[in-house]
């Protein structure tokens, strides 16, 4: 042992260094233990995204806000005032709104998270640390833009007097559907942004399109009464569908989403989550010369 | 026997050269994994950084990594930090790593300096209740007191090094791996800097230091290790190691000039078309040698350099005069070494011989330099060969400081007594 007493006191790591090999899932002992830098990298992403601006955290809110007004005059004009594409007899301002908050939460971490290991360029180049904290740093950041919407969203409702029924014990599951949705998308565009930067300028066209194919500034059953079964299936395989029904459901009291909705979106994460794992770990070892 | 605290076997690690992976190179890298190393195939677009290393280094020791520019040394220090992955071999550590490959990595200019001290600390691996604790000590070592609150982008370059480093300087961990940190920074900071590493090393802490400074590597290492093309060339006591590694430079130098190192023969030089009279040709050949009487051509800033002019004259000399003039191409004439100006008049030479000039300190920056001989008699120019004679001066710590003179800065280098109020 070393000869300063402090030194013998303390357990002896061990660390083996060697070829990675074969498809592993990340070492998440390990990310714990560097939990308090994941979180001080979330704070930093946080603290100074909003730093020299005027509105700071304003923006949080704003963005759906002005979102949601925008497609109530469009929708309004183009289809009239009561043909609205709604979930059930919500006004749709809420009904919007309420599924713009989820969906913020998603595509500020996606696109945030997506550019996380090529913005830390000169920590991964510099010092080790459990790559999975890059990625997952800007999602906990994201986090708190989406309480600052959800506080709104929570005013909204109680301006148009609804009050949330009993789903209401099931929103925190669909937070953390849509974190993960986040997370398993990420893990494989951070990691595949390391190779190809095209994926830099792939992503927010990829955001764009991916909130047109999910029930954001529509809902579902607008899209699926009456659809066959398969169609219903193939909707679900984009999670974020699952989320956007849970969170009206929970919130706003309208119909349940289908639960063969809900399962195709919760499986397809998993999925996404895992191999995105397994690939982010097989890439992990080698991001410090590629990046 | 201890149990030691890195033990590295065969190590390797390939980089592949060429911009852009094509997606085929995606496809092998995930196909690939699971199986060993395939077969290596001459590749030209592949460069082993490291080849079948082997170092077994015990706790406490303090190890030197020398080598030339692109010898291994940072891909050495970027694998046992664990920020790059080895192709082949293996790597044990026992201990709490703490590797310091730059100062004030992660330092994030919108945050203050707390902001980036906790921020710091944790991406150097410490914990935050460690941090806590030494706080105060790490404020006061930067001295940026008043400025902890003000975001870094505020702070000069030197205050963030001083913040940088004071965090770095803070982290205790069994084994610290750092690479050419001291490159930076002022006198007083480099002095700082190799204090604190002395501090850790005698508190027992084994310690890996890449650096060029032989200085500070001869100073602090129990033990070096000399890399070159990505294999260990050297590992012994450090003098050994420093001298073998400088005979190399040396030998390569030596390697890309025709006629030996430090010895020229003059005879078959050409001169310089306006000087006619000088076809005599008397001057036959000239010497470098260093402290020790070897021919060299590579001398270190400030060391004993010694040197002669062969000459051969039909009849003795009369009232002979000899020259050297040391030039720099983009500064001009820098010394000149004159008989009749630093020795005097001499009245009779025997018509051959050799005359020795002996500089005790060669006051010159690094950088390569270009001499000039000359040699007249009764007043009339004899021989003359211009600019025919090379010199490297290689970088030393002059002043005892730890402290390379910037050869940018002056070319010239003069010791001098500073007194302060």
């Amino acid at each position: 042992m070393a000869s300063a007493g402090d030194l013998a006191q303390q357990p002896t790591e061990r660390i083996v260094i060697a070829p990675p090999r074969g498809f592993a899932l990340p070492d998440l002992r390990e990310l714990w233990r560097y939990r308090e830098l994941v979180g001080l990298l979330a704070l930093r992403d946080f603290k100074i995204r909003y730093k020299q601006s005027l509105l700071g955290a304003a923006w949080a809110v704003l963005q759906p806000l002005l979102t949601m007004v925008v497609f109530s005059v469009l929708f309004g004009l183009l289809l009239g005032r009561n043909r609205m594409p709604t979930a059930g007899d919500t006004p749709y301002a809420v009904s919007t709104y309420c599924a713009l908050v989820p969906w913020q939460l998603f595509a500020t971490a996606l696109a945030n998270s997506g550019n996380s290991l090529v913005n830390n360029q000169s920590l991964i180049t510099k010092v080790y640390f459990p790559r999975l904290a890059a990625p997952l740093a800007p999602i906990l950041a994201a986090l708190v833009d989406f309480a600052l919407a959800f506080a709104v969203l929570l005013a909204l409702m109680a301006a148009y007097g609804i009050a949330p029924g009993w789903g209401f014990v099931a929103l925190p599951g669909f937070v953390l559907l849509a974190i993960l949705a986040a997370l398993a998308a990420s893990l494989w565009l951070s990691a595949l942004n390391v190779l190809y930067r095209d994926v830099r300028h792939a992503i927010p066209f990829l955001v764009q399109l991916w909130m047109f194919v999910t029930p954001v500034v529509y809902a579902s059953e607008n899209l699926l009464t009456g659809a066959p079964r398969w169609a219903v299936v193939a909707y679900g395989l984009n999670p974020l569908a699952g989320v956007m029904e849970g969170f009206r459901w929970a919130l706003l009291g309208t119909p349940p989403p289908s639960p063969v909705l809900l399962l195709v979106s919760f499986a397809m994460t998993i999925v996404l989550l895992l191999t995105g794992a397994a690939f982010f770990q097989r890439m992990e070892r080698s991001f410090a010369d590629l990046v | 026997m201890q149990e030691p605290a890195i033990r590295i076997e065969d190590l390797g690690k390939r980089y592949r050269l060429g911009s852009l992976q094509p997606l085929s190179a995606l496809r092998a890298r995930l196909a690939g994994a699971g199986r060993g190393a395939p077969a290596e195939a001459a590749d030209p677009l592949e460069l082993w950084a490291l080849r079948d290393l082997h170092l077994t280094i015990a706790p406490a020791e303090i190890v030197g990594v020398i080598g030339a520019n692109g010898a291994g040394k940072s891909t050495l220090l970027k694998i046992l930090s664990r920020i790059t992955a080895p192709t082949r071999g293996r790597v044990e550590i026992r201990g709490r790593v703490g590797s310091l490959l730059e100062v004030g990595t992660g330092f994030h200019p919108e945050l203050t300096g707390r902001e980036n001290i906790y921020l710091n600390g944790a991406i150097l691996g410490m914990k935050r209740a460690e941090i806590d604790a030494q706080l105060d000590e790490i404020v006061a070592f930067s001295q940026v007191e008043r400025f902890l609150d003000t975001p870094a982008k505020r702070y000069s370059s030197g205050m963030r090094l001083r913040l940088a480093f004071a965090i770095a300087a803070h982290l205790e961990p069994e084994i610290l791996i750092i690479d050419e940190v001291l490159a930076v920074g002022d006198a007083a900071f480099q002095r700082k800097c190799l204090g604190k590493m002395s501090d850790v090393a005698l508190r027992g802490r084994t310690v890996l230091f890449v650096s060029h400074n032989m200085n500070a590597v001869a100073n602090l290492c129990t033990r070096v290790a000399w890399l070159r093309d990505g294999q260990l060339a050297f590992d012994g006591a450090p003098s050994d190691a420093i001298r073998a590694y400088l005979d190399s430079i040396r030998a390569e130098c030596r390697a890309l000039r025709s006629g030996g190192a430090g010895r020229y023969d003059l005879r078959a030089a050409s001169r310089n078309g306006n000087q006619a009279r000088s076809r005599a040709r008397a001057i036959e050949s000239f010497s470098i040698r260093d402290e020790h009487g070897a021919l060299t051509d590579v001398v270190a800033s400030g060391a004993p350099v010694r040197f002669e002019i062969g000459y051969r004259h039909a009849e003795a000399l009369a009232r002979p005069t000899f020259g050297i003039l040391i030039e720099k191409s983009d500064v001009g004439n820098l010394v000149a070494l004159q008989t009749h100006i630093q020795h005097g008049p001499l009245d009779k030479l025997p018509a051959s011989g050799r005359v020795r000039c002996e500089v005790r300190q060669l006051p010159l920056a690094p950088g390569a330099y270009t001499l000039s001989v000359g040699m007249t008699t009764g007043g009339e120019q004899l021989d003359w060969v211009e600019r025919y004679v090379e010199l490297e001066v290689q970088p030393a710590d002059v002043y005892g400081t730890g402290r390379l003179p910037n050869p940018r800065h002056g070319a010239v280098l003069v010791q001098a007594t500073w007194s302060f109020p």
